[in-house]
């Protein structure tokens, strides 16, 4: 591990100014995955920036009836405030099939949404990857594919983005509030992740000294039903094969709306607009949950290891929508 | 890049000098002494490491010491001060908890941090209705210890400890 300064600012705005100034700068929140990267070689910073003084670590309603997560909520936190539970399940459900109690303790809103892909290549600096070290290959495509992303992949990557907690915010239609040298921003959460095109080593949009402050929910869904599904090789403490968070509003047994997102499957988490666009005005039947998700994994491109996904994932979808409309057949 | 910091560590205050790099575990372990948290995995995934930091429980081998300077940390040892076995520890060994009791230290804070988690109503992914109040039945308590792997695999017995003291 090269040597590092370390420093810890009390305010936003010093964080960024510092994280801005050093282009070898890295933020460092929880610590769950950069100290592991460290540890691994995998990034090599000359300074470490702790922001957990400098963040809201508060849960505060928004005017508009929405919610307002500070980036250094830990995520242990999160999944257990009473609003979230009670107005936003998907989330705290999400949230809870992540890591484990003593992980989800230690990390932050912020940090969750910018962890990196678990891919093995990716993780191991023996390996050509383009992600770590742009130009010199991708190892998944040939090697151990089984993990390998079915969607929106490209010849550089194929990587799957590992969050559970962003495929909810997906699902919810979250915003992400960033504070840069410029000034603050704000993103949706789909688009704030990035598909990897020719450039894998950019995970989401941000630029270098871009610190995530908040993240906030629109005002929940009035009469939606939710859901959070993770399929994973044990029953916890593993990544998502395949995720899916979905929200459903139903009315005389006919789809109103739906907003579903997968995780597991793509660069970054997977918001199924056509699935949502299909359902829409359909009735609720198996015929229905069926035909979504097959419009949804039409193009999917599988490889020798990861073909498993495409039907995990349109089986996954069909037994949630199955669920979350049990009432409604 | 040398920083000094202090820890409170199971009751006694120390004062040391550290690499920014060093983690927790081994500030505890190699330079305070304090072997009860293992380093199993050094990566997160395995819990042995784990810790109470106040009150919660966290893996040592992910903090870094320098962002912990001033932190309260509690190891399994200091959860047994004069020798007295804490309940928990007391209920491992009627249980056979066990072997060879290398994730033992990670699983009795686990278990503390779990329980005061539990009494505070946090729910976990086995719980059905994520409004209710909380219910420790097995499956809950499974689900949340799966941060602590035993490859003696004492997993049942290590529940029935934890079951016992919950009551
Ligand atoms: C064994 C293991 C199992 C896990 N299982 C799961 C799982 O099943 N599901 C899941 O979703 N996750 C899982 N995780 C990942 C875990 O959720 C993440 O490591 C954690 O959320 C990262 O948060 P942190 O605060 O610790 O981030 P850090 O490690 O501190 O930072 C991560 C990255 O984000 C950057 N960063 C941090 N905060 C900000 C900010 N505010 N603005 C801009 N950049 C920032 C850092 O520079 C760094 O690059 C697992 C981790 C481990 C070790
Ligand atoms: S899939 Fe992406 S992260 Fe994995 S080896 Fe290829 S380039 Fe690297
Ligand atoms: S040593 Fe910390 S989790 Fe394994
Ligand atoms: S008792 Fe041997 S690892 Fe748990």
């Amino acid at each position: 591990m090269r040597p590092f300064e370390y420093t810890r600012p009390a305010r936003a705005a010093e964080a960024v100014a510092a994280v801005t100034a050093d282009p070898g700068a890295r933020y460092l929140a929880g610590g769950t995955n950069l100290v592991d990267h460290l540890k691994l070689g995998l990034t090599a910073p000359t300074a470490l920036v702790d922001v957990r003084d400098a963040l809201d670590d508060t849960v505060r309603t928004l005017a508009d009836g929405g919610t307002s997560i500070g980036a250094g909520v830990p995520n242990s936190d999160l999944a257990a405030h009473p609003e979230i539970r009670r107005r936003y399940p998907v989330l705290s459900a999400a949230l809870l099939a992540g890591a484990s109690g003593q992980l989800r303790n230690m990390a932050t809103t912020g940090g969750n949404l910018l962890q990196r892909t678990r891919c093995v290549y990716f993780q191991d600096v023996t390996t050509p990857c383009n992600k770590r070290e742009p130009g010199s290959g991708c190892s998944a495509l040939e090697g151990h594919g089984r993990d390998n992303a079915v969607l929106g992949a490209s010849e550089f990557c194929v990587a799957t983005h590992p969050s559970d907690m962003a495929v909810a915010l997906c699902a919810l239609d979250a915003r992400v509030r960033v504070l840069g040298p410029d000034g603050e921003r704000t993103i949706p959460v789909n688009g704030f992740h990035r598909l990897p095109g020719a450039t894998p080593e950019r995970d989401t949009v941000l630029s270098h000294g871009e610190l995530v402050t908040a993240v906030e929910l629109p005002p929940p869904v009035p009469g939606a039903r939710s859901t959070y599904r993770k399929v994973r090789e044990r029953a916890s403490y593993a990544f998502a094969l395949v995720s899916v968070a979905a929200l459903v509003q139903v009315r005389d047994s006919q789809f109103v709306d739906a907003r579903i997102a997968f995780g597991g499957l793509a660069h970054a988490p997977w918001r199924a607009r056509r699935a949502e666009e299909v359902l829409r005005g359909r009735p609720v039947t198996e015929e229905s949950f069926q035909v979504a998700a097959d419009a949804e994994l039409a193009e999917a491109r599988t490889g020798r290891d990861n073909s498993y996904k495409v039907p995990l994932t349109v089986n996954t979808l069909a037994s949630v929508l199955r669920e979350l409309t049990e009432e409604d057949r | 890049m040398d920083t000094t910091i202090t820890l409170h560590v199971d009751g006694a205050e120390h004062t040391l000098t550290v690499d920014t790099r060093t983690t927790l575990l081994d500030a505890l372990r190699d330079r305070l002494g304090v072997t009860s948290p293992k380093k199993g995995c050094d990566h997160g995934q395995c819990g042995s490491c784990t810790v109470l930091l106040g009150d919660r429980r966290i893996l040592a081998c992910l903090a870094l010491a320098v962002a912990h300077d001033g932190a309260r940390v509690t190891t399994a040892a200091g959860l047994a001060p004069d020798g007295e076995l804490h309940p928990l520890a007391r209920a491992m060994v009627d249980h056979d908890g066990f072997q060879c009791g290398y994730c033992t230290p990670g699983q009795v804070c686990s278990a503390v941090g779990m329980l005061a988690e539990a009494e505070a109503g946090w729910p976990s992914h086995a719980t059905r209705d994520l409004t209710a109040a909380t219910e420790l039945d097995d499956a809950e308590i499974r689900e949340r210890m799966s941060g602590n792997l035993c490859r003696c695999g004492a997993y049942p017995n290590i529940v029935a400890a934890i079951r016992e003291v919950s009551r």
